[in-house]
C-alpha cells in the first residue's frame, strides 16, 4: 500500500484545504453529534465510496457522482426511516454497509481500475491541485455561510423536533438539509482524510469541546480550534516524519480528545471557571 | 355617555374574539378512536382547563391544534383561519409539551434555549420573558444542569419569548413539587388577567383547575362538558360523571 505523506511543495495547498475542511467539519459535525448520529458522516463516506467505484467504473470524474449517491441514499433512507420508524442507529448501519458493499463488487468487477486509486478514496491524499483548492475553499465557504443562516432552526430542531415543529420549523426540511451538507462535506474532505477516517473529523473535536463549553456558541468555537489545530499538527507531523497525513491528523484529534479528559478529569478546568462568560 | 356605550360594544367584541375554534374533530390512531366529534372555542382571555384521565385524548387534541397531528377529521380553526391553510398562526401560540425531554449534555445555555425559537433576535425579549418566570438569573447556565421544575419554567419562558396570544400547556405541572406549583399558578394568573394571554391546559388535578380556570372541558374520546368553571364545579352530577368515566377508563387499562 502506499500512503501518502506531505511534500515539502504542497504544504501550503495541504495547509489551506486543511484548515477548510477541519472548520467544516467541526460545525457539520456538531449537529450530527447533537443528533446522536455521531457515525452518519461515516455512513454517508461509505455509501460515497459505493459511488467513487461506479466513478471510476464508467469513466466520469467519480467525486461528484459519489456525492450525488451519497445524499441521494440518505434521503431516501432518512423517508423510509420516517415512513416505517427505523432507528437512526440501524440507517447508519443500513448505508454504511450497503455502500461498501456496492463499491467492492464494482471494484472487482473492472480490470483496469488502479488500486492507487481506490486507497486515495479509503486512506486520503495529499491535495496538490491548485483547481482543487479552490473548489474546496469555495465549496466550504458557501456550507458554512448557509450554516450561518439557518444555525438556528437547524438547533432548534436539533434540541427538539416536537418544539421546533410546534413552532412552525419544517422539521423534515432541516433535516434534508442537514443530510446534504453533511454529503457535501464529506465528499470534501474525504480526498483529505478517505472514507475510513472521516467520521473521526466530525466527531472527535466536538466532544472534546462539549467537555468544556457550556454554550452552543462557545462548543462551536472551541471545536473549530481543536479541529484546526489537529489538522495543522497533523499535516506538519505527516511532513516531519514522512508517515501517512490522514492517520496524523486524527492521532492529533485524538489526542486533542484524551488530553481533555484528563484535564476535565483533573479538575484543573471547570465548565463554570474560565469559560464562564456570557454565551 | 357615548363613552360607556362605546366601552360596551368594545368589551362585546373583545369577548367575542375567537382565537380558537374546533368543530367536530374525531381522530383514529389506525382504528382506535382517540377523540370524537370535539367542538368548542377558546374566546380571548379565556383560561380553559381541559380534564380527562389517562388516555383521554388531551395530548392528541393539543398535537392536532399545534399541527403535529394531522391526520384528522373536522376543522380546526386559528383566529379565524383553518390551520391546514397556513402554519402562520404557529407565531401566536405558545407551546409547553408534556415532559418536555432535556438531553442532560446539550450544550446550550438557557438565554439560548429562548433565542432558538425566537423570531426576531432582540435579546431583551429573552430576558423579559426570563423575567416572568424568575429565570433571569439563571440566564447563563447550561440548561441540562437545571431541575426538572426549573427546566419546566425555561419551557414557559421559551413559549411567551414571542409574546403569544394563546399557552398551550400540557400537564405542565406534572412532577413538580407544591411551591413550585404554586409559583407556577402565580405566573399563569398573571399572564392570563395582566397580559390577556389565552390559557389552554391540561390537568388531571381538579382542584388546581378549580383554583385557575375559568372554563372547564372535560374530555374523554367526547368532550361531556365545556363551559364556565363554576357550573362544572357546583354540579354534582357532573363531578359524578366525570369520576364514574375515570373509574371505567381505569378498568379498561387494567
Ligand atoms: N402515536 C399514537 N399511536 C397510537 N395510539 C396513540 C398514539 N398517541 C396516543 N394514542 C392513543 O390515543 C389515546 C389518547 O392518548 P393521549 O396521549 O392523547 O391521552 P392523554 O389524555 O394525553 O393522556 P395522559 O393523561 O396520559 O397524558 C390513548 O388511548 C392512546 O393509546
Ligand atoms: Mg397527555
Amino acid at each position: 500500500m502506499t500512503f501518502e505523506a506531505v511534500s515539502y511543495e504542497s504544504i501550503p495547498h495541504v495547509l489551506v484545504s486543511g484548515i477548510a475542511i477541519s472548520l467544516l467539519c467541526s460545525a457539520v459535525g456538531l449537529f450530527l453529534v447533537l443528533r446522536k448520529f455521531s457515525l452518519f458522516g461515516d455512513a454517508l463516506a461509505h455509501s460515497a465510496f459505493g459511488g467513487v467505484a461506479f466513478g471510476l467504473f464508467i469513466g466520469i470524474y467519480p467525486l461528484w457522482i459519489a456525492c450525488a449517491v451519497a445524499i441521494l441514499s440518505a434521503l431516501g433512507l432518512t423517508k423510509i426511516r420516517q415512513k416505517f420508524d427505523i432507528s437512526s442507529d440501524a440507517i447508519v448501519a443500513i448505508l454504511l454497509a450497503t455502500g461498501l458493499g456496492a463499491g467492492i463488487i464494482l471494484v472487482s468487477m473492472s480490470d483496469d481500475l488502479e488500486i492507487h486509486d481506490i486507497e486515495e478514496f479509503l486512506f486520503g491524499s495529499a491535495i496538490i491541485d491548485t483547481q482543487n483548492v479552490i473548489t474546496i475553499l469555495a465549496m466550504a465557504g458557501a456550507i458554512l455561510a448557509i450554516l450561518f443562516f439557518t444555525y438556528k432552526k437547524l438547533l432548534y430542531s436539533t434540541f427538539s423536533e416536537e418544539q421546533a415543529k410546534a413552532s412552525g420549523i419544517s422539521v423534515d426540511k432541516m433535516s434534508y438539509l442537514l443530510i446534504t451538507i453533511a454529503g457535501v462535506t464529506v465528499i470534501i474532505s474525504m480526498q483529505m482524510v478517505g472514507v475510513l477516517l472521516i467520521s473521526a473529523l466530525f466527531v472527535l473535536p466536538n466532544v472534546s469541546a462539549m467537555l468544556y463549553a457550556r454554550s452552543f456558541k462557545q462548543t462551536m468555537m472551541l471545536s473549530m480550534c481543536f479541529a484546526v489545530s489537529a489538522t495543522v499538527s497533523g499535516i506538519f507531523i505527516s511532513y516531519q516524519f514522512d508517515i501517512a497525513q490522514s492517520g496524523c491528523i486524527v492521532l492529533v484529534a485524538a489526542a486533542i480528545f484524551i488530553g481533555s479528559l484528563v484535564v476535565k478529569g483533573s479538575g484543573l478546568v471547570k465548565t463554570t471557571g474560565i469559560l464562564a462568560k456570557r454565551a | 355617555m357615548l363613552l360607556t356605550f362605546y366601552r360596551f360594544i368594545n368589551n362585546l367584541g373583545v369577548n367575542f374574539i375567537m382565537i380558537v375554534d374546533i368543530k367536530k374533530l374525531s381522530v383514529d390512531y389506525s382504528g382506535i378512536k382517540a377523540l370524537d366529534d370535539i367542538s368548542f372555542g377558546i374566546a380571548k382571555g379565556d383560561f380553559l382547563g381541559i380534564i380527562g384521565p389517562n388516555g383521554a385524548g388531551k395530548s392528541t387534541l393539543f398535537r392536532c391544534m399545534l399541527g403535529l397531528h394531522t391526520q384528522y377529521d373536522g376543522t380546526i380553526k386559528f383566529f379565524d383561519q383553518d390551520i391546514r391553510d397556513s402554519r402562520k398562526y404557529l407565531s401566536q401560540v405558545g407551546f409547553v409539551p408534556q415532559k418536555p425531554v432535556v438531553d442532560r449534555n446539550f450544550p446550550a445555555t438557557i438565554r439560548e434555549v429562548l433565542s432558538m425559537s425566537q423570531n426576531s433576535s432582540d435579546p431583551k425579549k429573552v430576558d423579559e420573558a426570563l423575567q416572568k418566570v424568575w429565570m433571569h438569573e439563571l440566564a447563563d447556565r447550561r440548561i441540562g444542569d437545571l431541575s426538572v421544575g426549573q427546566q419546566q419554567r425555561v419551557f414557559i419562558a421559551k413559549a411567551l419569548v414571542n409574546s403569544p396570544k394563546i399557552l398551550v400547556l400540557d400537564e405542565p405541572i406534572t412532577g413538580i413539587d407544591q411551591y413550585n406549583q404554586d409559583l407556577f399558578f402565580q405566573i399563569l394568573g398573571e399572564l392570563n388577567t395582566k397580559e390577556k394571554i389565552s390559557i389552554i391546559w391540561s390537568s388531571h388535578d381538579l382542584d388546581a383547575v378549580e383554583r385557575l380556570a375559568n372554563k372547564v372541558a372535560c374530555l374523554n374520546q367526547t368532550l361531556f362538558f365545556h363551559g364556565v368553571s363554576k357550573d362544572f364545579f357546583s354540579d354534582d352530577e357532573m363531578l359524578k360523571k366525570y369520576s364514574e368515566t375515570s373509574m371505567q377508563m381505569h378498568m379498561h387499562h387494567h
